[in-house]
């Protein structure tokens, strides 16, 4: 039912639409709410409370109290009276156990006492003590809110902007408006937010509807969520013109269907041509207030009775209902029969965001609220949100004389105004304590409609004022935020190889590395390990960092970076190389191959790249040294193929000479392969003849592609991560973040050679000779088990009953039939042949230091 | 942390562009003895008020610059090259 076209009604009667509540059609137009097509078609009730499960119809219509919360779409604790309607939406009810009509967990309402007196969730379902968590799973029940679907994914994508302007308003009402086109006219870039309908943006700025701030913090800046999009607005002035909040009054059954907030009532009429009720009782304390009159006489509403507070104050109000509906209203000793009381006492400035920001905020006797009275740097208030209210009437803490149903001064939470007098009465005398006893201002609408009530009740109960009792902390956010929102774009953003493909179509289980998706293994890791010692085996190494480091001080430059040496290193040549910190701890390993006189081609581990990138550039911010560094991760794709078939398998796709004696073990060359350029790496991670090859990632399938099938007849395969560190555990290769941590250095990762000490200076010199002259104290050796057995990662070394160390790494290596390892332990442990044991599952295991590698001990294989 | 800082390169941008590399410390020149080592390496001033300290432009253009920002404030004082 609707009235006739009303001036300015949001509503456009010439498109309809429809959507669903729980299954049955519900007929809307465009511009509806679902809260305002849901009344048209003659709801009345729309949710049901927290805890007493009382049934609760529209209040306040701008989204600002939790009566209208219901699920849509899946989504719960929407506020259907500000979410738009839209054809097919799928509308259901929440918190209620049958319909909304009947719910069966009204009971609630009617045991009282026993079972919900305030703080009981403090002091009833305590004992049996074991019975609790079956309580707990009542409670869950009973209480709460909507419910999320654990098993839903995300179907709406959010993103973040970010924006910057000289002016952002805050509300777009008479005042903001105002305040946008002034700031306009002074030519600054103004951006205006509004919680409302969306609307056409006025000449000379710009403006973002719905959006909501939902607060202000340091330099200015003020999260705008509007909907989808995370707007980071950063404002060299923030107008606040958020307006002030009608507060309901505090009476016996101020909670039934039918009492309605003057703003609501004048909403559902003015944009939605709705009438709100037949027979209406107006109790106002201001002119705006007021002005709803005319809004209800012009709607055909029949006004039974019109007290203004400013003219006569009232002792008692009380609401009579019959099933939770408004029948009859008593005023002092008058009754009167009415199905909707238009009730709200002295407004609320909406100073939330103010002092969220460090503004100050102090009780006004005379204005009846809370006002702004300091406010922070860069912000201005302005309106009814700076306290411009005009003349008001400040209401009773209670118009309870007695009688009647409870009186509530938090719905959201259910909080009767008897809570809080026993609140008081058990001691929580502190407005503080008592919100968090009571849990008053802690539900939806954060204390937006029962803030200043339950101060007002406070002074009361502590016979002062309200100024002496102050408000309690306003943090943000203001407005409700999804979490989703904050999250801004999908974390899981992976980084692929330029094989990546290639891998997934070949079945791989992939992994984690970093950021980088890296596959695990083809199917069956021990094989593809054995594939590569017995014939050729290629792997996608394209996650390495990749730096060139270029300028006549290149030289220089790396000799300080690294304690080994570089100047010696001839063009053409590899070396491996640790890099330390000045505390002398390792943070990052690789290759380093001398491409030119000053030129150098350095690999940097995969987790690592960015890290040493950073490292590189800022120690030649630092030195100021004549060096460039370029960062070619992302631009090179690289593939390391290994196994006694690896010469083999190369030479059959480049012209240069692979011979032994023409590109030995830690050579580098630059050469076509498959046509394609690549710098050519002699090196060996696995312990096997291996190439290492640097090329153009635009290449990467190409060339992967090209190594499988020119390579079949001699078996290659590719292999994954698991077969990489079961091959490099047996040539004892580290892994720096698997077998080193912070507190590690190269002297006790048992690689002194690695050291230069007559250099005049590497980073971390200094703290290295002070390790050496004070000794390890611990160190990184090799082991084999005596039995098979294979301990976990992170294993207990165990030796004479107590802890002696850690196990870092340990696999099964077929090749060699035994379980072998990585470890720390006491120098005096680190000895070969010493034997010790380490904790597996309970029992202690047997295990032998093993200083050598253990497969390929003098490198035959890896130089032949 | 939410303030704008002012990439000498690239101008004024938000801070979660950059990161915060430390306030400025100076390597010893020669051989250090241990307890200057040890300062070097662990000790900071962290000091209320005006520090000097270096920012990375991740987000960015990749530049290593000098700050000098308030620490109770987040006021930005100036901004600088390495050496300028």
């Amino acid at each position: 039912m609707r009235l006739p076209p009303q001036p300015g009604e949001r509503i456009d009667r010439s498109r309809g639409l429809t959507f669903s509540f729980h299954g049955r059609p519900v007929p809307a137009f465009a511009g509806d709410t679902i809260g305002s097509a849901l009344f048209a078609s003659g709801r009345r009730v729309f949710s049901r409370s927290f805890k007493y499960h009382r049934p609760r119809g529209l209040l306040c219509c701008s989204g600002g109290c939790a009566n209208c919360m219901m699920t849509v779409d899946g989504t719960p604790n929407v506020r259907v009276c500000v979410e738009p309607a839209r054809d097919g939406a799928v509308v259901e009810a929440q918190n209620v156990i049958g319909s909304l009509e009947h719910d069966l967990m009204s009971v609630v309402d009617h045991l009282g006492r026993p079972f919900t007196p305030v703080g009981f969730y403090y002091r009833t379902m305590i004992r049996p003590r074991r019975l609790w968590p079956y309580y707990e799973r009542f409670l869950r029940n009973v209480a709460g809110l909507g419910r999320i679907d654990k098993h839903g994914r995300r179907t709406v994508r959010t993103d973040t902007e970010h924006r910057r302007v000289e002016c952002l308003v805050i509300g777009g009402g008479i005042s903001g408006m105002r305040a946008a086109a002034d700031a306009a006219a002074r030519g600054e870039r103004v951006l205006l937010v509004d919680e409302g309908p969306p609307r056409a943006a006025p000449e000379g700025f710009e403006l973002l509807a719905p959006a909501r701030a939902i607060g202000i913090y340091e330099g200015g800046l003020v999260p705008v969520d509007a909907g989808s999009v995370l707007y980071r607005v950063r404002a060299g002035r923030i107008v606040v013109a958020t307006g002030a909040l009608e507060q309901p009054l505090v009476f016996p059954g101020n909670d039934l269907v039918g009492v309605m907030l003057p703003d609501g009532a004048r909403r559902l009429i003015r944009d939605f041509a709705v009438k709100p009720g037949e027979r209406a009782v107006v109790v106002v304390a201001d002119d705006r207030a007021l002005e709803t009159v005319g809004y209800l006489r012009s709607a055909g509403v029949e006004v039974a009775a019109l007290v203004d507070l400013r003219e006569r104050p009232l002792e008692e109000i009380r609401a009579v209902g019959r099933q939770g509906r408004v029948r009859s209203v008593q005023l002092d000793d008058s009754s009167f029969d009415c199905d909707l009381l238009v009730a709200a006492g002295a407004p609320q400035p909406a100073y939330s965001l103010l002092a969220q920001a460090g503004g100050a905020i102090a009780y006004d006797p005379a204005k009846g609220s809370f006002v702004p009275t300091a406010l922070p740097l860069g912000t201005e208030a302005t309106g009814r949100a700076g306290g411009e209210l005009g003349s008001v009437a400040v209401p009773r803490a209670s118009y309870d004389r007695g009688g009647g149903e409870k009186a509530f001064v938090c719905l959201c939470e259910d909080v009767a105004e008897k809570d809080l007098k026993r609140a008081h009465a058990e001691g929580f005398d502190s407005l503080e304590l008592a919100k968090r006893y009571t849990t008053v201002t802690m539900g939806p609408c954060q204390g937006r409609l029962c803030h200043l009530a339950s101060v007002r009740l406070c002074a009361r109960e502590e016979g002062t004022d309200e100024k002496a009792i102050g408000t309690t902390t306003a943090r943000p956010p203001w407005a409700p935020v999804k979490l989703g929102l904050l999250a801004g774009r999908d974390q899981e953003t992976a980084k692929l190889t330029a094989i990546h493909h290639r891998h997934e179509e070949a079945g791989a289980q992939m992994m984690w590395t970093g950021a980088w998706r890296r596959p695990y293994s083809y199917g069956d890791a021990p094989a593809e390990a054995a594939n590569v010692h017995e014939a050729v085996g290629v792997i996608d190494v394209s996650t390495l960092g990749k730096l060139l480091v270029l300028g006549a001080d290149a030289t220089v430059f790396l000799e300080r970076l690294y304690p080994n040496r570089f100047g010696d290193l001839k063009v053409g040549r590899v070396r491996y190389g640790v890099l330390s910190n000045d505390a002398g701890r390792i943070i990052d390993d690789g290759t380093i191959a001398r491409l030119g006189e000053d030129r150098f081609y350095v690999t940097t581990t995969s987790t690592g790249s960015e890290g040493v990138f950073e490292w590189f550039e800022w120690w030649n911010a630092v030195w100021k040294l004549d060096v460039e560094i370029v960062n070619l991760t992302g631009a090179l794709a690289a593939v390391n193929v290994a196994g006694p078939q690896a010469r083999e398998l190369l030479g059959r796709l480049t012209a240069i000479d692979v011979s032994r004696e023409a590109f030995a073990y830690l050579d580098a060359q630059q050469a076509d392969v498959a046509a394609v350029p690549c710098l050519i790496l002699r090196i060996g991670f696995v312990g096997e003849l291996g190439y290492e090859l640097h090329f153009p990632s635009l290449h990467g399938e190409y060339l992967w592609d090209t190594l499988l099938e020119r390579g079949a007849d001699l078996g290659v395969k590719p292999f994954g991560l698991e077969a990489q560190r079961i091959l490099r555990l047996e040539k004892q290769h580290i892994i720096v973040g698997q077998d080193t941590d912070s507190e590690s250095d190269l002297l006790a990762a048992n690689m002194p050679w690695l050291v230069k000490f007559e250099k005049d200076d590497f980073v971390g010199k200094w703290a290295l000779e002070h390790r050496r002259d004070q000794g390890n104290r611990e160190q990184l050796v090799g082991f084999e088990m005596a039995n098979g057995a294979v301990p976990p990662e992170g294993a207990q070394v165990v030796r004479g009953g107590r802890p002696a160390g850690r196990v870092t790494s340990s696999r099964w290596s077929a090749r060699l039939n035994k379980a072998v390892g990585l470890a720390w332990l006491p120098p005096e442990l680190a000895q070969e042949d010493a034997e010790f044991e380490i904790r597996v599952g309970g029992q202690l295991e047997r295990a032998r230091v093993r200083l050598r590698p253990f497969f390929d001990p003098e490198g035959e294989r890896l130089r032949a | 942390m939410s303030f704008l800082l002012s990439c000498p390169n690239c101008g004024p941008r938000d801070v979660n562009e950059f990161a915060y590399a430390g306030e400025v410390t100076t390597r010893p020149a020669g051989t250090p003895r241990l307890r200057d080592l040890t300062e070097y390496v662990y000790f900071r001033r962290n000091v209320r008020g005006v520090q000097r300290e270096w920012w990375y432009h991740r987000f960015g253009c990749e530049l290593w610059f000098l700050a000098e920002r308030d620490t109770a404030t987040n006021e930005v004082v100036r901004v600088e090259l390495p050496g300028a």
